[in-house]
């Protein structure tokens, strides 16, 4: 068992990445087998994102120092969100954030997504931060952005809020919020918001312009 | 603020990015970062030995010595170091601590120095790790105790202001603190071992008299015995009165077991008296003359290994049980069979099954009385299986419970797990007080700081806005910024839950006005927090709210003259600021 594991990974990226072969035979269902993923050498992330070394340095020792095993997983993400949003439940906005962050869908966020989506949001040109949004709405990737999935990112942002608010969540607020989304993204009325209709609309309100401008200096 | 989130923040800012189409808001600016430095490191002397960390890495914990501006007392310009003369190798444990985020109590510290150095460094000792909480909490109450036993030794006399009830309470508790309880601690002991001593003699038969047969003490003597019963008896009744009259909580004490059985051991006296020489009811009396001998139960006030034993007793009670069923169902099972097998055979003991079941019992237990033995081959050969299966049953049990006395024997204080399950609790209750930065009314103050500030951008000056907006930490402002974005993005405010349930009230008695659904209306997203907003810039003087601020600054004071009204928003807002400042 431990073989077929190591010759699987040997497809992947050989660079940085060494996987243990599981411990035991005989633990065949108890397999923990513990990856420890290393990231690509400075320069070249240098290269890749808008970050400096030394900005670099500073991202990678915070997360190094969360994650030792250089890998985030779903259920970390949602924890940390929660340590944010203690009011309300935040599981389900992490879970999308998680997929958004997770581009090649393995199912854990390598320190490389990581800091790839952190350099379009935070140093990206508006196109790329409209782009990396409309990506986070549409959850089944297919190019458009339909009514349920608006409806499920948005209702994921109000259970954040959690029960205590003033004025008091009602159970249609979600779904308001949604129609006036559409009112104004859905420029040909089709149902669907693609990606052109999303950054033209997004590009002219003035609102939604200065705000993307907002986290510039986070780092 | 915890490690965790310290790291994750610029993370979750960034994220935040994913509400802005959705918002139909402008945001609030984010905090600014005065001191924006790059990273660097810090050496830290602790008495010759020296350590280095990042600042970022101190910064985690901005309410202890080292996260704090404190340490600058301890700066050395010569050297460029932080220079502290404290143990280096409890100095280990507390720097671990910000950089893993969980703090951990070496086993070979002694507890006090340790205490002394968290105290130093201002870091509470309820965020040792679980690992090794439990260690440190018992090396703690060892060393309360061990200061307590210290205290009590020189606490001979009596506390100036303790009441007679108390002294007395005391001293029947604990009888070395007088001679007098000495004393009574003893009478009474002696007045036991003498009840006993005479209910086991009265039934010895003494010499027989020419005349008369053999009969036991009690009925030749019967005077004698009697005086010594009522001697023992009143001296039982006047000690229980007397820690009854003494006891804090008298329904806690007559509650309890030591109680109950003083009572036991009085009563039949008593009602013996009450009762005539009625030979009906004498019959019942002699039954009644068998709770005497609970009299020796009393001496477990006397002895601390009884309490022990009572104690192991209770806390095995599923050991028992379990001895106890699995014995039953063998009884039965054997009982039956021995019964069947041995139907055949006539004139026979095992007459019926619950008669076997004495048999059984007698066998698996090993005893093997010999009154009822089985006849035919059957009932033989059945009867050995029982013996041998009895050995096994008794075997399997016995030693969990042997090892459960011995263990509960030498911890022998250790036994309040209900007690600890307290201190967990207020444990956790303490640690969420002292990082109340995080928490939800560290953002709703924050909000109504904010409120002053903005009122404050208005008529006040740059240093009274710098100088609230520094009362919190960058991180905390920063995470505010985001809770604030997410309020703006959904169009609702966060709230504290008291105020949540008032509200509800209030819109409840109130017919529904046009105020609640009027975020049916696609623009009133956009009313709701931007007219606030914009109304914000432009207090009008006329309004018919006002509010207080909570601190004492000079020019705030005149501030409680301006007044904020939001439009036709007036009832609403009525409630929500003066209740939001009210909150402490």
């Amino acid at each position: 068992m431990g073989a077929v594991v190591g010759t699987l990974t040997m497809g992947e990226r050989t660079k940085g990445e060494r996987r243990r072969p599981s411990r035991d035979k005989i633990d065949d269902d108890f397999e923990l087998s513990i990856v420890c993923h290393r990231p690509e050498g400075l320069d070249k992330l240098e290269a890749q994102t808008n970050f400096s070394k030394q900005e670099l340095q500073v991202l990678y020792r915070g997360f190094k120092n969360e994650c030792p095993s250089g890998v985030v997983n779903e259920d970390t993400f949602k924890q940390i969100y929660a340590q944010f949003f203690p009011h309300g439940d935040a599981s389900t906005y992490a879970h999308y954030l998680f997929n958004a962050f997770d581009s090649a869908h393995s199912g854990s966020v390598k320190f490389e997504d990581f800091i790839m989506a952190l350099s379009t949001l935070l140093r990206g040109s508006v196109r790329e931060k409209l782009t990396w949004t409309f990506n986070l709405y549409d959850i089944n990737r297919d190019g458009y952005i339909n009514k349920e999935e608006m409806t499920d990112i948005v209702r994921a942002i109000y259970d954040m809020m959690g029960k205590y608010t003033y004025p008091a969540l009602k159970t249609d607020t979600p779904k308001q919020h949604v129609d006036a989304f559409f009112q104004k993204m859905d420029k040909n009325r089709d149902g669907v918001v693609t990606l052109d209709e999303f950054i033209l609309s997004c590009q002219e309100d003035e609102n939604i312009m200065r705000s993307l401008q907002l986290f510039k200096n986070v780092i | 603020m915890a490690a965790g989130v310290a790291a994750w923040l610029p993370f979750a800012r960034a994220a935040a990015i994913g509400w802005m189409p959705v918002a139909n808001c402008p945001m609030p600016i984010a905090p600014r970062d005065h001191t924006k430095r790059l990273d660097e490191l810090i050496i830290l002397n602790v008495s010759g030995r020296r350590f280095q960390t990042w600042r970022t890495t101190l910064d985690r914990y901005p309410d202890t010595l080292l996260g704090s501006s404190e340490k600058q007392f301890f700066y050395d310009e010569e050297t460029k170091e932080y220079f502290f003369d404290r143990d280096p190798d409890s100095f280990r444990s507390i720097l671990n601590f910000y950089r893993t985020g969980k703090l951990h109590y070496p086993r070979y510290e002694c507890i006090s120095a340790y205490d002394e150095e968290l105290t130093f460094f201002g870091i509470i000792p309820e965020i040792i790790g679980d690992c090794c909480y439990e260690e440190y909490k018992d090396r703690k109450r060892e060393n309360a105790e061990r200061l307590q036993d210290d205290q009590d030794d020189n606490k001979d006399c009596k506390l100036p202001n303790m009441t007679y009830r108390e002294t007395m309470w005391r001293a029947f508790e604990n009888p070395h603190t007088s001679t007098m309880a000495l004393v009574f601690y003893y009478v009474t002991g002696f007045f036991i071992a003498i009840s006993v001593l005479t209910n086991v003699i009265e039934t010895v038969p003494c010499g027989a008299t020419p005349s008369q047969k053999d009969m036991p003490c009690g009925e030749r003597y019967t005077v004698a015995f009697f005086c010594m019963d009522t001697a023992c008896v009143l001296i039982f009744t006047v000690e229980y009165l007397m820690r009854l009259f003494a006891a804090p909580s008298r329904y806690q004490f007559m509650r309890s077991v030591m109680s109950i059985i003083d009572v036991v051991a009085i009563f039949p006296y008593y009602i013996g008296l009450v009762m005539t020489d009625n030979e009906d009811v004498s019959g019942a009396f002699v039954t009644l003359r068998v709770f005497r001998v609970f009299r020796i139960f009393k001496f477990s006030r006397h002895s601390q290994g009884l309490r022990i034993l009572g104690y192991t007793l209770k806390s095995c009670a599923s050991e028992l049980g379990f001895l106890l069923f699995s014995l039953t169902m063998a009884i039965i099972i054997f009982a039956t069979v021995m019964f069947y097998a041995e139907k055949g055979s006539s004139s026979t003991k095992f007459t019926s099954i619950p008669a076997s079941f004495w048999y059984t019992i007698v066998t698996m237990t090993t005893l093997g009385y010999g009154d009822m033995v089985p006849k035919t081959i059957a009932g033989k050969i059945f009867g050995s299986i029982c013996s041998l299966s009895g050995v096994l049953v008794i075997a399997l049990p016995v030693p969990v419970i042997v090892s459960n006395f011995s263990r509960i024997y030498h911890q022998n204080q250790r036994a309040d797990k209900r007690r600890a399950q307290k201190v967990q609790k207020a444990r956790l209750a303490r640690i969420r007080i002292a990082q109340a930065g995080s928490s939800c009314t560290g953002f709703l103050q924050s909000k109504r700081n904010d409120l002053l500030n903005d009122l404050l951008e208005l008529t006040g000056s740059e240093e009274e806005e710098l100088l609230l907006s520094k009362s919190m930490s960058l991180l905390e402002s920063q995470h505010h910024h985001l809770l604030h974005c997410l309020e703006k993005t959904t169009a609702h405010e966060f709230m504290d839950e008291q105020l949540y349930e008032q509200n509800c009230l209030e819109t409840t008695v109130q017919s529904c006005t046009s105020r609640s659904p009027s975020l049916s209306s696609q623009d009133t997203p956009i009313g709701t927090c931007c007219t606030r907003r914009v109304k914000r810039n432009s207090p009008l003087p006329n309004s018919s709210m006002h509010l207080q601020p909570s601190h004492q600054h000079g020019p705030l004071q005149q501030l409680s003259a301006l007044h904020i009204q939001c439009g036709d928003k007036l009832p609403r807002t009525t409630r929500l600021y003066p209740i939001q400042v009210a909150s402490p």
